[in-house]
């Protein structure tokens, strides 16, 4: 590897593009240099399942081709990206961090998947992840956990670890993840990185292996917020291939990010994401980024939203129910593992084996959560009862958006935890989650930003902003302008601060 | 125990769930081909195999046909409703569970008025919905198909995801004996509207229209109804009243030795006309249905539901009564042809030219012979439109055609051998009417029967009939009999 391709994967995806786009440097020489780094350093951080390099070179190259010809391409053509293992790529393993999808090349693409190489993003190959994006800290994938790049003892985050460690390694700029209670923004803020969950319904779900539908939505990562937009921009729009997909423009979010005032906007502190459970050194560094909001321009009021408190349990009744439902076509009878089939077992058994042999703890017990909340009987008190619940959420975001623009929270309550310390205690792990779910349950979108590290650990911390749907582009004007004042304080983003690996 | 005996003793209630698989062009929630008949697993795609990351989009034909239903049969259309996912795991259903409706059905609370023996009986409708078809399973290697004794089982998706409409009626009780009459004039009728409506091909021995039939007794006098059955498979019009028949027979004879009824699925055998265990219902499978997060509600509005509703085209009992006024039909005749599915057919045959006495004579005899003959429940199944029948009648009464050479040419259509005037030219079927070519006939006919010749010149003209009969032997059917009949007159007429 040559210092200059070196070179090449500390750059943004913007500048990136930029030097693409000025024939700087070719996709070619840009892919190459990421593969290399994947190469050198991904044994230790595990970001990857699958490293598709023939893929990813032969998309480079027929980028640099179009570009050769004067092809008109897209923002972000020739640029890498690593893509969380839950979304189909034609072709290429496909396994949603479970064995029980080992060796499943789809033979279809998702529509983000589409829209990428549509847009000349060449992908670098799939990321690890939580199996079925059940979890919040990696270790549930079937297959090896990740590590946090900015200590490799720690956990990246849930469940699209894969994608935050790998962009925060510098393996690729730019990744993709899904976020169902917090799975982007929460190894984002573990991570250093920008996160983003668009508004439900804004990015496609067509091709994205269901975990809960109504709460699922990809998003992007990235080391920068007008990054995460340019990827946002490629990845949204209406797709009929998804009914739930909203017809409607993509907010502005490039524009946005690149505003860098916040003057005049409202912003909401919600009391209900503070307090007990949260690290002090998370709560110093969320408390300043109100703070520099507040000399930014803009205008900072308490808000309360009374039902936040009940959205972990209800959210652990629809998204466990949901999901026994979306799991059950893994029955061995079309693709993926099959045990036990002898010639003499019935349909049962070899269904009843194969799930038994092909998920994992942690998607066991969601599956039997979720069998039994919908169970005749129990449907009122549980799936019922949960969504009252989301509705009443709804309302406090609706009430709370008469008076502000955009909410803010702590992304989560602590900074990166070990890797094993929170295997065995369930609800340990649940709590991650806490402050991210409400806008999965409302439908909202919300973005991670770096606020800083915690004093006490070194460790990244985030800053949640939510805002109502269809206003993402809200989200990138706070998160770019923050970003702006902190590139000034710490000399540049701070995923470029962590330590070298 | 015998019906009779039965119907002694107890009154049946019966409830009909019928299946109908939509005639739209694509499926349910995709966009491959719902064609009949084609290679296993070719009209599938990732949405209908249920791989993973696929999503539903609906079919906003199937909803559109589905209204046009509930309001044929009166029903109110849900201002909005959801799908439901039906949960359970079977391998003919791609994603373990079935996309249907649950407690919002589209339709709800309508009727259908069928008529039995002169009595009228309406049958109340409780919902009509939604869903998608399954798969469909084949077992190999063992001696009846079934799974017992198979090898191994191929599935076939082709079916999977086809627009299903479920209609379901209340139950049906106060039928008395008439009851299998009334379960087969209400899928008769049924199969008559949908078709009208052309919402689907109906076709029972293709399966897009399949009719479970829940059956029960209860003494009579009691107005509490004893435990039902569900009888399925039963895949044509004459099985569903055998089926109704036998599985009271069966219940009547269990009730009177003092056993219960078990609540169960059973089985339809075509052959043997019974029903046999399938199974059990006493422990209700838990579905666990929920609103299907993958789509969104439906909300038909107002405007579009009247829309449809003044676009309707006339309805089965509706073009009946027109008919029979201008068939000049008596209420009889009326029935007759109701009955044997023949009174569109009649219709459009008199609409194409035959005289309506014909048209009704043609159909309800020779045709419905041909269609019985052929296995089919439906004389419209026929490889002959009513413009062919009526060219053969218009050719009868031009004298071109005897009765006889008429039944060939009729066959000779069904045959594919072309149009009436095709068969007639290529197998040469035209009437003898010449009276010169008949002369020799007429004249062997009389030597060989002095007896009735004499009764004929004695002025019993009535006797000629024999004579005719006779000629027309000797000539295969090919004479005109009117022309024999007016040579065999002249010749003994005086003559002798």
């Amino acid at each position: 590897m040559t210092t200059a391709t070196a070179g090449l994967t500390r750059l943004t995806a913007s500048e990136l593009a930029a030097a693409l786009a000025a024939g700087e440097v070719s996709a070619a020489e840009a892919t190459t240099a990421h593969l290399d780094r994947i190469a050198t350093i991904d044994d230790r951080v595990g970001a990857f399942l699958h490293v598709d390099a023939d893929g990813a070179l032969a998309g480079a190259r027929d980028v640099d081709d179009r570009r050769a010809r004067g092809e008109a391409l897209g923002p972000l053509a020739g640029v890498p990206l690593a893509c969380k293992d839950v979304l189909t790529q034609r072709g290429v393993p496909t396994t949603a961090g479970s064995k029980i999808l080992e060796g499943w090349r789809p033979p279809y693409d998702a529509t983000v998947v589409a829209r990428l190489r549509a847009g000349g993003v060449v992908i670098l190959g799939k990321t690890n992840m939580d199996e079925f994006a059940m979890g919040s800290s990696t270790e549930n994938s079937a297959y090896h956990p990740t590590h946090n790049p900015w200590d490799l003892d720690r956990v990246p985050g849930g469940s699209s670890g894969g994608s935050a460690a790998a962009v925060a390694a510098f393996e690729a700029p730019l990744a993709v993840g899904t976020d169902t209670g917090g799975s982007i923004r929460q190894p984002a803020a573990l991570c250093g990185l920008v996160g983003v969950k668009p508004t439900y319904g804004g990015v496609s779900r067509y091709g994205l292996i269901a975990f809960s539908s109504s709460l699922d939505q990809a998003g992007p990562f990235a080391r920068t917020v007008e990054d995460a937009a340019l990827l946002h921009a490629v990845i949204a729009g209406h797709d009929p291939l998804d009914s739930t997909s909203i017809d409607a423009p993509v907010p502005p979010v490039v524009a946005a990010a690149r505003r860098h005032d916040v003057a005049g906007m409202r912003v909401g502190v919600v009391r209900e994401l503070a307090g007990e459970g949260y690290q002090s050194g998370v709560e110093q560094r969320f408390r300043e980024a109100v703070d520099l909001l507040g000399r930014l321009g803009a205008t900072v009021v308490e808000v309360s939203c009374p039902h936040f408190g009940y959205a972990l349990p209800a959210y652990y009744l629809i998204a466990p129910s949901e999901c026994s439902s979306n799991l059950a076509r893994f029955d061995a009878m079309r693709y993926g593992l099959r045990v036990g089939d002898d010639g003499v077992a019935g349909v049962e058994e070899v269904m009843s084996a194969t799930r038994a042999a092909g998920f994992g703890a942690e998607v066991k017990r969601r599956i039997i959560l979720g069998t039994y909340a919908l169970s005749s009987g129990y449907y009122d008190a549980y799936y019922g009862q949960a969504q009252k619940v989301r509705t009443l959420i709804s309302r406090d975001f609706a009430a709370a958006y008469e008076q502000v623009d955009v909410l803010v929270s702590p992304t989560t309550p602590t900074t990166a935890f070990r890797l094993g310390e929170r295997v065995d205690d369930p609800l340990a792990m649940y709590l991650a989650d806490l402050a991210t779910i409400p806008a999965n349950l409302d439908g909202g979108a919300a973005m991670s930003l770096p606020c800083g590290v915690s004093p006490a650990d070194g460790l990244p911390v985030g800053l949640q902003i939510m805002a109502p749907a269809l206003a993402d582009d809200r989200l990138y004007r706070v998160g770019g302008a923050l970003e702006a004042a902190y590139v000034e304080q710490w000399g540049g983003p701070l995923a470029t601060k962590g330590p070298p690996l | 125990m015998t019906f009779a005996d039965a119907m002694a003793r107890y009154a049946p209630v019966l409830g009909l769930e019928t299946h109908v698989e939509l005639g739209t062009a694509s499926k349910m929630f995709c966009g491959c081909s719902t064609k009949f008949g084609a290679p296993p697993n070719t009209h599938v795609c990732p949405t209908c195999l249920g791989l993973p990351g696929s999503l539903p989009v609906t079919n906003e034909t199937a909803i559109r046909f589905t209204v046009m239903i509930g309001l044929a049969l009166q029903c109110e259309i849900a201002p909005w409703c959801r799908f439901a996912r039906k949960n359970y795991f079977y391998p003919d259903m791609p994603k373990d569970f079935q996309i249907s409706q649950y407690d919002e059905p589209l339709c709800t609370d309508g009727h259908l008025d069928v008529v039995v023996a002169g009595e009228a009986f309406r049958v109340e409708i409780e919902r009509v919905h939604l869903e998608e078809d399954t798969g469909k399973t084949l077992h190999v290697g063992g001696a009846t198909g079934r799974i017992h004794g198979a090898t191994h089982s191929l599935v076939d998706y082709n079916r999977a995801g086809i627009p299903l409409v479920e209609i379901v009626t209340k139950p049906v009780a106060g039928t008395g004996a008439a009851a299998p009459e009334v379960a087969r004039a209400y899928v008769t009728e049924l199969r008559e509207l949908l078709r009208t409506l052309g919402v689907s091909d109906v076709r029972m021995e293709q399966g897009s229209l399949r009719c479970d039939v829940n059956t029960s007794l209860m003494p009579v006098g009691a107005t509490a109804y004893g435990t039902r059955t569900e009888t399925k498979n039963v895949n044509s019009l004459r099985s569903v009243e055998r089926a109704v028949r036998s599985e009271i027979e069966r219940q009547a004879g269990l009730l009177d030795a003092g056993r219960r009824i078990v609540q169960e699925t059973r089985h339809w055998h075509e052959d043997s006309g019974t029903t046999s265990a399938g199974r059990s219902k006493e422990q209700a499978e838990d579905y666990r249905y929920f609103p299907e997060p993958d789509l969104v509600p439906l909300a038909p509005t107002r405007e579009w539901v009247e829309q449809l509703r003044a676009g309707l085209p006339e309805l089965p009992a509706a073009r009946r009564r027109r008919l029979a006024d201008e068939l000049g039909a008596s209420a009889a005749e009326l029935a007759a042809m109701g009955n044997a599915g023949v009174l569109g057919l009649v219709a459009d045959t008199a609409a194409a030219g035959a005289p309506a006495a014909e048209a009704r004579n043609f159909w309800l005899g020779y045709l419905l012979q041909k269609a019985n003959e052929a296995g089919l429940d439906d004389p419209a199944e026929l490889a002959i439109t009513p413009a062919q029948v009526a060219r053969v009648i218009v050719l009868v009464a031009a004298g071109i055609l005897t009765a006889t050479l008429a039944r060939q040419v009729i066959d000779g259509v069904l045959a594919g051998e072309g149009d009436p005037d095709d068969v007639v030219a290529t197998r040469g079927l035209q009437a003898v009417s010449d009276t010169d070519e008949l002369g020799a006939a007429v004249d062997a006919a009389i030597d060989g029967q002095p007896a009735v010749a004499a009764k004929v010149r004695a002025g019993k003209v009535a006797a000629a009939g024999a004579l005719v009969g006779a000629v027309m032997k000797a000539t295969n059917g090919q004479a005109n009999a009117a022309v024999v009949r007016q040579l065999i007159l002249e010749r003994l007429d005086g003559g002798g």
